[in-house]
């Protein structure tokens, strides 16, 4: 199945967060694979925006057709907080994809 | 590629390297598939023939599909992103549609977008200078740029961009401002992004095709700044 | 400590190698078989990626690209019987006599 584009403009699920909310990352490691890397978990970001929905990289790694497509958000870091001692500038920032299974409000 | 159902009892894919047979000091031969000279044939690189082989000779795969894929990455180079961004520097409106629609954009400019993936395309800016990696393996927008560089892949391009991103484009040769805000973006879902460099300046009245010289790979990854007229 | 393959930020100082390494005919031959693969179901893209973080740490850290990526087809291929590691073996092995490389 093609991945839908964020720039359709039919989306059959209401998603949970919108740009601007705050948000956490769940501080999980399941044993399956999953596309949140360590360096995220435990913290807390602010949403972008609402990318659309995608196929669930997690189920669909392990045999199955991925479906149904899952909610996902661009997330907003700073630096600043997910590096200690960042030395670079106090204005830079990591923008990454997750899944909205991934976010509690904050 | 050529018959060979009988050299050595069993079916040879028929590939060769170009050129003529190399012998090692033991006199070993390198006509063989493309194991590099220096480094001999790994055990992995033997398993993935082997694998090759046993495909084709099951009829789980096609050689024709094989060479078919090969030849659809060899349209995957470089000069697609940049065409698209020489265009976007050109006309205004191209960028806002390349900006707003990336996907459809890049399709009715003629290229071919991975069939798992979407693009999303980044705009660097005197405010903002993104930065693109994969860390978790080596998502790439292939389609528009080719299969990613060495390095991009490497473990300390994919540890160091997120923690030091402005030390690694200073080992690449970009210095930027206090005053720009550096964004990395970790490339972790099927979405890839091509990042559009800043336009260098005494650019004016240039054509699409001057302009897209300039736009040299790893400024479309954020790495470097787009090439400076008279430096090409 | 986070698994092998997720590298985001591992304490590193090592500069950024930006030598390009010639292709090996293997090598291209291998992406385009996963390209056929995917195309054909039989193996996609996450799959892919779950096999290469699979391998064993020692041998992820000391493996090229796409020899990780080899193993991980590997085990792909074989957990879903379409290929049976002994013919691999044998196979593998024999091409190695042909050309005359050690074991």
């Amino acid at each position: 199945m093609a991945p839908r584009s964020p720039s359709d403009p039919v989306v059959t699920v209401l998603p949970t967060f919108s740009a601007g909310d705050r948000v956490f990352v769940k501080d999980e490691t399941p044993p399956y694979h999953h596309r949140t890397p360590w360096y995220i978990k435990g913290r807390h970001g602010v949403v972008v925006e609402f990318i659309g929905t995608w196929v669930n990289s997690e189920t669909r790694a392990h045999g199955s057709d991925g479906l149904p497509e899952l909610p996902m958000y661009r997330v907003e870091f700073d630096q600043a907080d997910l590096w200690t001692g960042y030395k670079e500038s106090p204005t830079d920032k990591l923008w990454i994809d997750l899944y909205e299974h991934w976010l509690i409000p904050a | 590629m050529s018959d060979n159902k009988d050299k050595g009892g069993f079916y040879d894919t028929g590939w060769r390297p170009s050129g003529e047979v190399h012998r090692d000091e033991e006199g070993r031969p390198h006509d063989h598939p493309g194991v590099q000279e220096d480094t001999g044939m790994g055990v992995r690189a033997s398993r993935a023939l082997a694998m090759h082989e046993l495909l084709v000779e099951k009829g789980v795969i096609d050689e024709n599909e094989v060479d078919d894929a090969i030849e659809a990455w060899s349209k995957r180079v470089p000069s697609n992103g940049a065409t698209l961004v020489a265009k976007a520097w050109s006309d205004p409106e191209f960028r806002t549609r390349l900006l707003e629609h990336p996907k459809e954009t890049v399709i009715e400019s003629g290229f071919v977008p991975e069939h798992n993936a979407d693009i999303i395309v980044l705009e660097n800016t005197s405010e903002v200078q993104h930065m693109v990696v994969c860390t978790l393996c080596s998502c790439y927008p292939t389609a528009l740029l080719g299969p990613p560089p060495d390095w991009y892949k490497s473990f300390s391009y994919r540890s160091r961009a997120v923690t030091e991103p402005r030390a690694v484009m200073s080992e690449f040769g970009l210095e930027l401002e206090d005053e720009t805000e550096v964004r990395v973006v970790d490339s972790n879902s099927e979405l890839r992004f091509l990042v559009i460099p800043r336009r260098p300046a005494g650019t004016e009245g240039w054509s699409v095709d001057q302009l897209a010289e300039l736009v040299n790979r790893n400024s479309m990854i954020g790495v470097t700044a787009a090439t400076e007229p008279g430096t090409e | 400590m986070p698994a092998v393959h997720d590298r985001g930020g591992w304490p590193t100082d090592e500069p950024i190698d930006r030598e390009e390494h010639e292709w090996a005919d293997w090598e291209r031959q291998t992406q385009s078989l996963r390209t056929v693969l995917d195309a054909k179901g039989i193996m996609n893209v996450d799959e892919l990626r779950r096999g290469i973080e699979a391998i064993d740490p020692t041998e992820y850290e000391g493996s090229t690209y796409f020899e990780r990526w080899s193993a991980s087809i590997e085990t792909n291929l074989v957990e879903k019987g379409v290929l049976i590691e002994a013919e691999i073996d044998e196979r593998a092995q024999g091409l190695r006599d042909r050309w005359g490389y050690p074991s």
